[in-house]
């Protein structure tokens, strides 16, 4: 691919459709049996989107690999229709809604982070983290595979004149702009990432902060001072508003 | 601390391996002992990752001396030392480990700070194919005696060669291959692999993604512990069936790496061979071979 990047300064792949060989990938990643966790939540309205994030994950996610799907859910009554693919599996995990959107975002850091020291770093070796609403559309596989990794958000791709109501329009700085719909890495990484990230929403829960976007706005200061190994290109994540 | 047992049991291995090659090859021809490292349960700990900027590494450098009363590598030692300390790996710690049959004749030259030079002797051997061959045997060896926290990064590079220009931590991965400076540029069916089918390091027609150099490769000390000594296998297999292979451990090297994708190349900037004229796409040889005779060093 000419019309790209590919390579960032650091020397971590840019993954495009085009500068892979998912044939060659999945012939390495075999070998190694490894186990990949995705972790989302749906709390509150957002039980909707589950059937359809299932049914699609099941289909296009790492097909053919081992994956747990860790679902946190306030309602959990509403999961249990859900056939799975033969190497893919389901952990509900139960939760109290929060009260408001700040503790829901830095429950959620919190949640993962302990629930990673607890149970996740004994039964995957790689763990992801996505947005419920969303649904896949085509093959995710091994090329997601890396010790830390984000995905480029939409919004840097296409240059847009008004500001949307969907936060606040961050601001350009650093290297990428991640989006927090779609990361992941190893599960020491991402114990080490959801740790960091909750002490920072701490933080700015305490200063009084209050921000839409201020969740990815953590993210990606993070990922500034610790360069992902491996980034995803907005394919991986498009935001339909676009 | 191995347990008894495995040590028993690997002695008894050992020991039945050992009959059953002495039965076969007792007409007077030589006898290749192959042996069993009883040792990987060093690597089989996690490795534990400190987040310092200092990195340890060590280039391995294989110093050849073959029986003549004039060494002729010695010369080779002090220009790669020189350079090294200009260019490799600026600002890290770095141990150079120098496998020779003479470790008398490595003059102690002046290293900056947080860097040594160790020589290290390993027997003389008859040709230089073989002495080329058994570096796979030696480096895996010196692997195992290592502690793993000595050391994270290792690089193997051979003493005939200068540094011209920086080194630096682009080129660090869990495990680190060079393409040849002579073969980056044509089709696949024109690289120089083992062809004979009875060679373990036999690669087919149509197979192969890169040509790779045996003068540059690396990675961490686990993953070229494990390369080396299957290597090391390899190549005692084609001793066992009486063949070596085209390019002697270049030719298993590229084998190994067929089927165990390198995490990272260095493009032939890394491994250059100034007797070549530069074409564009090389902007910058950083390491290349020393002008010399080769009629005269290999006789």
């Amino acid at each position: 691919r000419q019309d790209v990047l590919v390579l960032t300064p650091w020397l971590a792949p840019i993954v495009w459709e085009g500068t892979f060989s998912r044939d060659i990938l999945n012939a390495q990643y075999l070998q190694k049996n490894l186990v990949t966790g995705v972790v989302t939540f749906a709390v509150e309205k957002y039980w909707f989107f589950i059937e359809g994030f299932m049914t699609s994950a099941n289909k296009y996610f790492l097909a053919g690999h081992q994956v747990n799907f860790y679902l946190f859910t306030d309602s959990p009554e509403k999961v249990s229709h859900l056939q799975m693919a033969p190497e893919k599996q389901l952990f509900v995990i139960p939760v109290q809604n929060g009260s408001s959107w700040q503790d829901i975002s830095r429950c959620r850091m919190r949640m993962v982070s302990s629930h990673i020291q607890r149970q996740f770093q004994h039964q995957v070796d790689y763990l992801y983290s996505m947005d419920i609403n969303v649904q896949l559309l085509a093959h995710v596989g091994v090329e997601i595979i890396d010790d830390l990794v984000a995905t480029i958000s939409s919004w840097q791709v296409t240059p847009q004149q008004d500001s949307k109501t969907h936060g606040t329009h961050p601001e350009l700085q650093g290297d990428f702009h991640y989006t927090a719909s779609f990361y992941g890495g190893s599960v020491a990484e991402m114990y080490k990432l959801t740790t960091a990230c909750f002490g920072g929403l701490g933080e700015d829960r305490q200063n009084g902060i209050k921000a839409q976007g201020y969740h990815e706005r953590h993210l990606n200061k993070y990922l500034l001072q610790h360069k992902p190994t491996r980034l995803l290109s907005p394919e991986y994540y498009w935001d339909t508003e676009l | 601390m191995i347990s008894r047992k495995v040590l028993v049991g690997s002695l008894v291995c050992l020991g039945v391996i050992a009959v059953a090659i002495w039965a076969r090859a007792g007409s007077g021809k030589i006898h290749y002992l192959p042996y069993y490292l009883p040792c990987p349960e060093i690597f089989s700990m996690k490795l534990q990752y400190t987040e310092e900027k200092l990195i340890q590494l060590f280039p391995q450098l294989f110093y050849q001396q073959p029986r003549v009363l004039v060494p002729k590598y010695t010369r080779f030692v002090r220009r790669f030392l020189e350079s090294a300390e200009q260019h490799f790996m600026q600002g890290y710690q770095v141990n150079y480990y120098i496998f020779t049959d003479s470790p008398g004749s490595i003059v102690p030259a002046r290293l900056q700070r947080g860097r040594r030079l160790l020589a290290l002797p390993v027997p003389s051997f008859s040709s230089w194919q073989e002495i080329s061959m058994r570096r796979m045997e030696t480096i895996s060896r010196h692997l195992a005696r290592l502690r793993p926290a000595e050391l994270h990064y290792l690089f193997c590079l051979d003493i005939d060669m200068v540094f011209h220009n920086p080194w630096g931590p682009e080129t660090l991965g869990d495990m680190v291959a060079a393409i040849h400076p002579g073969y980056f540029t044509v089709p696949r069916e024109q690289f120089p692999y083992e062809r004979r089918s009875s060679s373990a390091a036999f690669i087919p027609e149509g197979e192969g993604d890169f040509y790779y150099g045996g003068a540059v490769f690396g990675g961490l000390v686990s993953k070229v512990y494990e390369f080396t000594k299957t290597c090391h296998m390899t190549i005692l297999a084609d001793k066992a069936n009486g063949i070596m292979a085209a390019w002697q451990e270049e030719s298993h090297l590229n084998r190994h790496f067929l089927t165990h994708k390198p995490s990272k190349l260095l493009s032939p900037e890394y491994i250059w061979d100034d007797r070549k004229p530069k074409p564009p796409e090389i902007r910058l040889v950083r390491f290349s071979t020393v002008e010399k005779n080769y009629k005269e060093i290999r006789n």
